[in-house]
């Protein structure tokens, strides 16, 4: 005979409590064992990367160059941080010099959808390609879809040196 | 609210019937838990495919990015170590509870008639595992994943007949470079789990077809599978898990340097599950090398994929199983004991050099060109990749440079164009001329874990002082800590018999301080005349 074949004996059933317990205690391990995947999982999915410092300000132009009451495109290089990569990158800004030395460096990025706008000297307006937004010289929405004015680098003067920070996010 | 919608899934589906036949098969009594360690390898597998899954979401698979991708998961992800951690971990514990099972098995002789295809299928899913490991253990592209590889890679190219032909699979024929790193990584990542997973499928689907392996002359009543089963290899299961995760928090993963095919001081070693074979090898000299490398392993695997057909007697009770606790308990004191050996006979990676004793500040004691490189550190924002004081940064620690990078020959290179010294390397090139960049080096070259600290705090007029010092060649006539000319007196302790005022007048006209004198007059701004006069006046007496 297959000793694997033998006759059985009739099934038993389990006690209601211990079958109860059981169960629960399945349930309750395998939640418990869920939550200790799902919710680092989750925290290093949707946490930022932790503070880098992408803060600095890197020296753009000469003031002395930079007309008064005309933008004028400057373009300087800087470090990006991107993911696991450090690139430096070239990157440019409307920088606006008024008579008494007060300087604003505009993000050459429409606040629409991103395209890059220009200066319109017969209108002196900063004109988008794109679906027409305006600006004024002092970055503010004159017409168009754009939502808000213009995106500002945070600036400082050393001397006759113009250094370029990372966008002013309270501005 | 909720059982229309089951009662339309398995009207549609049957996925209700389809589980309600896997919970409550019948199982002999006489199970129990011995039989919980397969439920725990499937469950190991699952948390390698999500935490595997979640690291690809940060990791760049190809040499050099794949260093800095990982770095970047354990160092600015929150919780990308743990998450790093379960998967490192769980490799090694996926590893131990797969030969468990095997051992378990094999000791109860549950692998005999009608199961045979059962053991084979488990039998390629241990090797499948060992797979997992060997590929996995390049793809953070750190130095003992890079060294590790080429041992491995080598020892496959010995195999007879089919070793060239191995090699040129894995890429590993010369050199090990982004091929290699590409077949490991599909293997990784594109091969071997869905391999996995349908010989998973087929080993449960035959444990299912011949019933779980009863003990001899059970005719108890045979009870279900869930619950009482199931709560068993939960319980298992829990255990397993909190041993991963408690060692995932516990016990940092090691990431090395970025592999260097150059650093000689290099000890690769596999991983530890491999270490026996690895010993093994010690024992083969000459050509018997591939008998250790490549047939004894393979005549292993042979053996374990014919137990089934050596061992045809019936199933007896495992207290009459002498020869298979005799055979299991050989192998185990082989294994522990090639294992120790090959522990026990690796020498300690050494790392860089001591700093000698510091009685000064540090910074006190380096050269003007040393200072002025700190303060080209300082303007390329060097700090952002690389932190210092032991804190991990994108780039690596400077401190720790490796015996062939301490020199200026390898380093200026390494400024101008960072990737093509370093493959791989993200590090943006330093836009400086040669002057700065020697300065620049020279500082980098100083460093040690010792001098750091203090060396990064060399105060502002010091590093100003000294790039004027620099700037108006005054190395050209005197001697600072045994660097420049002897035109001119050096100007160790100069702050010892002359003061401030002094020096201001001397600079100015240097004849009406100095008569004979044939120092040129320097008229400098008053902020750089402050920075030159305070670094020169705290300038220790001898020099470091």
């Amino acid at each position: 005979m297959d000793p694997e074949n033998l006759p059985h004996e009739p099934a038993v059933e389990l006690s209601p409590t211990r079958r109860s317990f059981y169960i629960k205690f399945i349930y309750g391990a395998m939640s418990a064992i869920g939550a200790a995947l799902a919710i680092p999982a989750a925290i290093y999915l949707f946490f930022p990367p932790k503070a880098r410092k992408e803060g600095d300000y890197v020296e753009a132009a000469d003031l002395s160059r930079i007309p008064v009451g005309t933008p004028e495109e400057i373009s300087f290089q800087r470090t990006r941080i991107d993911g696991w990569k450090v690139t430096s990158e070239k990157a440019t800004a409307w920088v606006v010099k008024t008579a008494d030395n007060q300087v604003t460096a505009f993000a050459p990025q429409c606040t629409h959808l991103g395209c890059a706008y220009h200066w319109d000297q017969p209108t002196h307006n900063f004109v988008c390609p794109c679906h027409t937004s305006a600006f004024s010289i002092d970055g503010k929405v004159l017409s168009g879809p754009a939502p808000r004015p213009l995106d500002k680098y945070m600036v400082k003067i050393q001397g006759n040196k113009l250094a370029i920070g990372p966008l002013d996010t309270h501005a | 609210m909720h059982k229309p919608i089951i009662e339309w899934l398995e009207h549609r589906t049957g996925i209700q019937t389809i589980i309600k036949d896997f919970l409550y098969e019948d199982i002999p009594a006489s199970s129990g838990w011995h039989q919980v360690i397969g439920s725990m390898a499937v469950f190991s597998f699952i948390i390698q495919v999500f935490t595997g899954i979640l690291l690809a979401f940060n990791y760049a698979p190809t040499p050099g990015d794949s260093y800095n991708s990982v770095k970047y998961i354990v160092t600015e992800l929150t919780g990308g170590r743990l998450i790093r951690g379960l998967h490192h971990w769980g490799a090694s514990i996926m590893l131990i509870i797969v030969v468990l099972h095997m051992l378990q098995v094999f000791l109860y002789g549950a692998y005999k008639k009608p199961r045979e295809a059962t053991w084979m299928v488990g039998v390629v899913l241990l090797l499948i595992t060992l797979g997992f490991g060997l590929t996995g253990y390049l793809l953070p592209w750190d130095n003992r994943a890079y060294w590790g590889t080429v041992v491995t890679t080598q020892i496959a190219g010995q195999a007879p007949i089919a070793g060239p032909y191995l090699a040129r699979l894995l890429g590993g024929e010369g050199r090990i470079g982004v091929v290699t790193f590409a077949r490991f990584y599909a293997l990784h990542v594109l091969l071997l789990p869905p391999l996995t997973m349908i010989l998973i499928g087929i080993h449960v689907y035959l444990v299912r077809k011949h019933g779980v392996t009863p003990a001899v002359g059970d005719t108890a009543p045979r009870r279900k599978f869930f619950p009482e089963q199931v709560f068993k290899d939960t319980v298992g299961v829990t255990l397993g898990f909190l041993i991963l995760f408690t060692l995932a928090i516990v016990a940092e993963v090691p990431l090395g340097k970025l592999a260097d095919p150059t650093d000689t001081n290099y000890v690769p070693r596999p991983e530890w599950y491999f270490l026996f074979l690895f010993q093994t090898l010690k024992f083969f000299k000459g050509p018997m090398e591939a008998v250790g490398s490549v047939v004894l392993p393979g005549l292993a695997v042979l053996g374990l994929f014919l137990i089934p057909f050596i061992d045809r007697g019936p199933l007896v009770r495992l207290g009459k199983r002498t020869f298979a606790f005799a055979f299991a308990a050989l192998a185990l004191i082989a294994w522990s004991g090639l294992t120790a050996a090959a522990i026990r006979t690796t020498p300690k990676n050494i790392e860089a050099a001591d700093a000698p004793a510091e009685e000064l500040q540090a910074w006190q004691q380096l050269t003007p060109p040393e200072l002025q490189g700190i303060g080209h550190f300082r303007k390329e924002n060097c700090k952002t990749c690389h932190p210092g004081a032991g804190k991990r940064g994108i780039g690596p620690d400077l401190t720790q440079m490796i015996p062939a990078h301490r020199n200026a020959a390898w380093m200026v290179p390494h400024f101008k164009r960072p990737s093509q010294v370093v493959p791989g390397s993200s590090m943006p090139p330093v836009q400086l001329g040669d002057p700065q960049l020697n300065a620049l080096s020279a500082f980098v070259l100083k460093l040690t874990p010792q001098n750091e600290a203090s060396l990064m705090s060399a105060p502002d007029f010091a590093v100003q002082g000294a790039s004027i010092y620099e700037a108006n060649h005054c190395g050209a006539c005197h001697q600072i800590s045994g660097a420049g000319m002897k035109m001119g007196p050096a100007l160790d302790g100069v702050g010892q018999h002359r003061d401030r005022a002094w020096l201001e007048q001397h600079f100015l006209d240097p004849k009406s301080t100095s008569p004979g004198s044939i120092m040129p007059p320097y008229k400098f701004e008053p902020q750089e005349m402050d920075a030159i006069c305070k670094y020169l006046l705290q300038l220790p007496k001898s020099g470091g």
